[in-house]
């Protein structure tokens, strides 16, 4: 009787493990699945052309040239925006504030990481994009920079909690006031960590698309300042996916692959900065 | 640098450090208020207008100015499930995989791989949805279920491959990262006496994940649901590349739905009366109080587990 | 000293994080000085119906000689009213002229013109592998087909007017417009005249509350779903679905005949409404044998008094070569040149656009 149970329980046991397995394969094929469809649609089409040449009319082919610079100028944009914002309010909800304070930035910071992105745009639009009279990549950028600020806010307020008290602790007993203490001591031992932030914040806002719809807008042609409209990377992708003309179908995989290549390598950079510091 | 630093006494320089500091923290104040605001006030129109029915409305029709958003919530809230269920299934078998067979060589790989579908942005998953995953619903899963559990409402009446289904699908790609590296943290967190007594009394391991691991984790993984359904509701550009843009409510899973990030990104920029306007920015209000109520609920259930943790590592 | 050098290294990281920023804006702040020789750029918003024309038309315009770059975004006729209306875009474009309630929004920034630029047909496309001929419509059915009361292919009601052809027996995929559209409006506008019950159902309008079927932006998505949905039915601008070689159905006209769309037809139909303006606009459901019925002008909405002398002058001239010689890259794209009495009306138009009481185009 008790080996029969135990033969059961083995057996259970048996199953449970090849059905965890089983799932984590469920969990791994779409990912290869997505990598060989983009890379195998979207090498065909890469060619100098798409980096070097603006987009063709309607059934005719071009490139992505206006695009990817596009994109990374309203990223860049966005983190010279969200960057001293975000860290700044980090740093001074771990350092400066009180703990009631604290709290309430803290709450504030997950009110808007709830945000959804085409809330984000909605309000850009209804604000800066309306007031302004104009489309922008200004206006792209500041949608951008809404979706990273959070996320920013809170994991420099983690990170420089986790330095040890005890460092802060030296620091004033020698006499350093609380800027050289914050600016010596503390974001020297959580600089690595508060990089892999920030690299992986600009990796999640580059493929964002949806609050560019109502403020970059996008351009067919090279954008004409910062206060016009401009062409962004993933705009380009959902027009060309979108699209019943093969050419541009092929052009949009070609995007989608430019697109990943590039947020791979922020990811991998931040990875390595990070050093299993932040997951 | 060394004179900059000498003029300014040590703690006026100080004072200006944290002045600036807390002129950011200012700043994020001033951020949430105004969307607050402006959301409230920009669709307060369509509030006084219709009242609670805007909520409980099926009628979308911008040529006689009625607007009810119950088929768009319909949409975002049945896709979202669907997405979350598939999702926490699959992910939750993996979060255990990953952290109770710790002596599996593959296992970091399996981690950094499923961590990687979250840096796929949003439109190369549309993408991979209009040409790949809706051809292969239309072609083979929906005829598949149809024939098998077509008895059931939901999966009843023609496939078109895009739809409700495969919007859950696409969702459920996209939150699968969030929920496994959560409840991954989560069951790391399951102090280890609770593992090794259930092992010492005898218990192979499935016996020690149900027994032991789950009941403790069980909040946690509560909160890592929560955190994926805040993620999926505000998810916009994929979905609306798939679900098919129709705001209807309807029983299967293969008719076309329509969800609130969808309609605000298809007809905000051409909303020319004020009413419709006011209403799709009371879309974007619901939405945004849904988002936030399951992000705050999820922080509550998680938060306090990760951070321990944290601290512990 | 020691202290500062610790100092410097462990903040060497943050320093490359910084150089990292500094590049990417470098070189977007590159970018933008490298256009040196600034050429002037124009915004525009609207109808899909016109874009595979105006995208060509621009295309060329900016290598000419007056180097002016349009940029053209196709969100839709009714985006392109509102954009116009809010004043985030230099000039719209619908195919439906604005109506009083939109003007009147539209008068805080002065008297709109509104100037025909283009004129086209829609096409009803639909995905038959297996069909060789081309299937014929009429607005009954097709009201039917889109009421949700004819739900397949082979129903006795499209087979009546197809006879001789095997029809299968999948169901048919309603595709329409999940945006408002002036493309939607002109389709409405046909069915509503052709059968009673759509036009109480249902109505005319951008955008309308569907009875069945899936919905997609923009005149590209919907060609795109009925490229990829078997069996589905869609109505798009004809460049649409020729450009992305689809299937094209004759459609009965008021005389009787079924007619296909084309440079001949549409001009035929054209021809019944000599003076078309901004309130009468329609020509839909034209009488005459050859007439196409599902057709329409597109416009292009511009602000009587521009704030903006450049901005002004470059685009009446750019509207003035659009609707002469311009013309010609309509043709190129399945579109029907302008008759001589609309080419009129939209120069005589285009003249009354002034800067301070002075009107630009000499």
């Amino acid at each position: 009787m008790s080996h029969r149970l135990l033969l059961w329980r083995r057996l259970k046991n048996q199953v449970f493990f090849t059905l965890l397995v089983f799932m984590s394969l469920i969990a791994l094929f779409p990912l290869f699945n997505i990598l060989w469809y983009v890379i195998s649609r979207g090498l065909p089409e890469l060619s100098i052309r798409f980096f070097t040449r603006l987009p063709g009319p309607v059934g005719m082919v071009g490139g992505m040239a206006n695009a990817i610079v596009g994109t990374l100028i309203v990223v860049s944009l966005a983190c010279l925006i969200a960057i001293p914002i975000g860290v700044g309010a980090g740093i001074y909800m771990a350092e400066y504030a009180d703990d009631r304070f604290a709290a309430v930035c803290r709450f504030l910071a997950d009110v808007l990481s709830g945000v959804p992105s085409i809330v984000a745009g909605l309000m850009v639009y209804a604000t800066v994009v309306i007031w302004m009279h104009s489309y922008s990549a200004f206006a792209g950028a500041l949608s951008l920079a809404l979706l990273m600020l959070p996320t920013l806010m809170r994991t420099t307020e983690q990170m420089l909690l986790m330095v040890d008290t005890s460092l802060r602790e030296g620091a004033f007993a020698l006499g350093a006031t609380r800027f050289q203490t914050t600016v010596q001591v503390v974001l020297p031992t959580a600089a690595s960590g508060l990089i892999t932030a920030v690299m992986l914040s600009i990796g999640r806002v580059m493929g964002e698309t949806a609050p560019l719809l109502f403020t970059a807008f996008g351009n067919s042609f090279w954008q004409d300042g910062l206060n016009a409209p401009i062409a962004a990377l993933p705009l380009q992708i959902f027009v060309y996916a979108t699209s019943p003309y093969p050419q541009w179908q092929a052009q949009a995989w070609t995007g989608a692959l430019t697109l990943l290549a590039i947020i791979l390598v922020i990811n991998i950079a931040a990875r390595a900065f990070g050093r299993g510091k932040l997951r | 640098m060394k004179s900059i630093w000498s003029a300014w006494s040590k703690n006026q320089l100080d004072r200006l450090f944290s002045s600036i500091l807390l002129t950011f923290c200012l700043v994020i104040i001033l951020i949430v208020g105004t969307i607050v605001y402006e959301l409230v006030s920009r669709s307060a129109l369509a509030i006084l207008h219709f009242g609670f029915h805007f909520l409980t409305g099926q009628v979308w029709d911008p040529v006689h100015q009625v607007f009810g958003a119950l088929p768009f919530i319909y949409g975002t809230v049945v896709s979202s499930v669907i997405g979350v269920i598939l999702a926490s299934i699959v992910g939750i078998a993996t979060a255990i995989l990953l952290t109770q067979y710790g002596s599996w060589r593959w296992l970091d790989l399996i981690s950094i791989l499923v961590e990687l579908l979250a840096a796929i942005p949003s439109v190369v998953y549309g993408l991979w949805g209009i040409f790949i995953l809706a051809p292969w619903l239309r072609q083979s899963v929906e005829p598949i279920l149809n024939r098998g559990l077509g008895f059931l409402p939901l999966f009843q009446g023609q496939g078109y491959g895009v739809g409700m289904l495969a919007a859950g699908i696409i969702l459920a790609v996209m939150i699968l990262p969030t929920i496994t590296a959560v409840v991954r943290d989560v069951m790391q967190a399951v102090p280890n006496e609770l593992k090794d007594g259930a092992l010492a009394l005898g218990a192979t391991k499935q016996e020690m994940v149900s027994l032991a691991i789950l009941p403790q984790a069980k909040r946690g993984i509560l909160g890592a649901i929560m955190l994926a359904l805040g993620r999926a509701l505000g998810e916009t550009m994929a979905v609306t590349m798939v679900i098919g843009n129709r705001p209807q409510i309807a029983a299967s899973l293969f008719a076309p739905g329509y969800s609130m990030a969808s309609v605000i990104a298809n007809e905000f920029t051409e909303a020319t009366s004020k009413l419709y306007e006011s209403s799709l920015y009371e879309i974007g209000l619901v939405l945004f109080l849904l988002t936030v109520v399951f992000y705050s609920l999820a922080r509550l259930l998680v938060w306090r587990i990760r951070l321990q943790m944290r601290v512990n590592a | 000293m020691k202290g500062y050098k610790r100092f410097s290294r462990s903040f060497m990281w943050l320093e490359m994080a910084c150089v990292i920023v500094l590049l990417l804006s470098g070189c977007a702040i590159a970018v933008i000085h490298q256009d040196a020789p600034r050429m002037d750029q124009i915004t525009g918003a609207g109808s899909t119906f016109d874009y595979p024309f105006f995208s060509r038309a621009f295309y060329a315009y900016a290598d000419g000689p007056e180097h002016l770059q349009v940029n053209y975004q196709s969100i839709g006729s009714g985006g392109g009213i509102e954009q116009f209306i809010r004043q985030t875009v230099n000039f719209g474009a619908t195919d439906v002229p604005m109506n009083d309630s939109e003007l009147q929004q539209a008068r805080s920034a002065g008297p709109v013109e509104q100037v025909p630029v283009a004129l086209g047909a829609e096409a009803i496309t639909y995905n038959l592998p297996h069909i060789r001929q081309r299937l014929h419509f009429t607005g009954r059915v097709l009201a039917d087909i889109y009421l949700g009361k004819v739900l397949r292919w082979n129903s006795p009601e499209i087979a009546k007017i197809n006879p001789g052809i095997r029809l299968p027996s999948s169901q048919i995929v309603v595709v329409h417009r999940s945006d408002g559209s002036g493309t939607t409006y002109i389709f409405t506008d046909f069915l509503s005249q052709s059968n009673q019950i759509w036009a109480k159902v249902v109505g005319t309008g951008k955008s309308v509350d569907w009875p069945v079927g899936i919905g997609g932006k923009g005149n590209t998505f919907v060609t795109q779903e009925v490229q990829n949905t078997p069996g589905a039915i869609g109505y798009v601008e004809l460049a649409y679905a020729l450009t992305a070689k689809m299937n094209v159905g004759m459609v009965q006209n008021r005389y009787g005949s079924f007619v296909e769309p084309n440079l001949h037809s549409v001009t035929a139909a054209a021809r019944q409404f000599a003076h078309v303006t901004s309130r009468h606009f329609s020509i839909v459901n034209a009488p005459g044998k050859d007439s196409y019925p599902i057709c329409g002008y597109s416009w292009v909405l511009l602000y009587e008094h521009q704030t903006n002398r450049g901005v002004g002058e470059a685009m009446t001239r750019l509207f003035s070569w659009l609707v002469t010689s311009g013309q010609s890259y309509a043709q190129s794209v399945d579109y029907v040149p302008l008759p001589q009495s609309v080419k009129r009306l939209a120069q005589s138009l285009i003249k009354r656009i002034a800067y301070h009481g002075q009107p630009l185009l000499q």
